[in-house]
């Protein structure tokens, strides 16, 4: 014999689970890590002997802040604006000027001969330089990196470098290598 | 009154809630999936600098993280304003940085061992003097791939 059973309300499992959502979405922090990655050199080995590199001058490419945030880029006061226009033209170097980064030819597969820079990035900061202006700094100095492969990466293979295959992100960065300097702190200016 | 009478004969049905819950339960369970509940309680203010150049972490289980930044208030009376650096949940000082890494080292597999990042969450008021002095500790624990973390700013043109 059937009989009938009562049917169970279910009208409130949605404010239930409303409830819960509401829950989850207040607690819930969607934020993905990002920040600019870098490479610290290693520490110097005391029982080896320092042995200098010699960098010319001109493949230098020195950025000092100072303590009251004010940037000094080979000798130079500068504006933060200005840096990454002044390092693209370092490192290219498209007029040959005598005073810019040196270039050395090298057989880069997939692109052929090209004029790697031999520019190197040096970056100096006082203990009293603010965070934020260092960030600042370094931010605009990948900045002007990754405009330059992207100017390769579009020249060559017809797109940015972000949507390039891991290969071919391999070769763009053998022609233009990231090479930023940290230099070894300094106390300058005092506290 | 032919108005009131009409009103009976076709009236409209009920639009059917029994998929609500259906549709919010789905909801509910993208929320619990995706979330990530914060592992360690921050005991300094660590307000990210923004950045345009910056670019994903990938795996996040060879991430270890430092805190560098002043002290959350109730933290003030005790430990000062001066920017303190926070490992796991506890302040620590320069010397013990090593032993942080040397522990999460130990901590990874045997293979993700060399892929060790070390992230570094500075407050954006913070002296570059502490940061150098972090840098070269984790120099000498060999912990060489840093991130500065950033908060993603959209380039001005």
């Amino acid at each position: 014999m059937a009989r009938k059973v009562p049917e169970v309300n279910a009208s409130s499992t949605a404010d239930i689970a409303f409830l819960l959502l509401i829950f989850f979405l207040m607690t819930t922090t969607m934020n993905v890590d990002t920040g600019l990655t870098r490479m610290l050199p290693p520490m110097p080995d005391p029982n080896q002997k320092q042995d200098d590199v010699e960098v010319k001058r001109r493949n230098i490419f020195s950025v000092l802040i100072n303590k009251s945030d004010k940037l000094l880029v080979r000798g130079e006061p500068m504006e933060v604006g200005m840096l990454k226009e002044k390092t693209k033209e370092f490192i290219m170097n498209p007029n040959s000027d005598p005073n810019l980064s040196e270039f050395e030819e090298k057989d880069i597969p997939g692109i052929g001969k090209f004029k790697v820079s031999k520019g190197v990035v040096s970056l100096q900061n006082d203990r009293g330089t603010s965070y934020e202006m260092y960030m600042k700094v370094q931010n605009e100095l990948v900045a002007a990196y990754n405009e330059l492969r992207d100017e390769l990466s579009t020249s060559v293979y017809g797109k940015p470098f972000s949507k390039l295959a891991k290969e071919e992100q391999e070769t763009i960065s053998k022609a233009i290598p990231l090479k930023i300097s940290e230099a070894e702190p300094k106390n300058v200016g005092g506290k | 009154m032919a108005k009131f009478e009409r009103k009976g004969k076709n009236e409209l049905q009920a639009i059917s809630t029994a998929s609500l819950p259906d549709i919010v339960f789905m909801l509910l369970f993208f929320f619990m999936v995706s979330t990530t509940m914060r592992e360690t309680t921050l005991m300094v203010r660590s307000q990210l600098p923004e950045a345009t150049e910056v670019n994903k972490l990938e795996k996040k289980s060879l991430v270890s993280y430092i805190y560098i930044g002043p002290p959350m208030r109730q933290f003030q009376s005790l430990f000062g304003t001066e920017p303190r650096i926070q490992l796991n949940d506890s302040f620590k000082s320069l010397d013990d940085i090593r032993d942080f890494i040397a522990s999460e080292r130990e901590a990874m597999k045997e293979d993700e061992k060399p892929l060790l990042t070390t992230s570094l969450k500075i407050d954006k008021e913070t002296r570059m003097g502490i940061v150098t002095d972090v840098k070269q500790e984790l120099r000498k624990a060999s912990a060489l791939k840093i991130v500065y973390a950033a908060r993603k700013a959209d380039k001005k043109k």
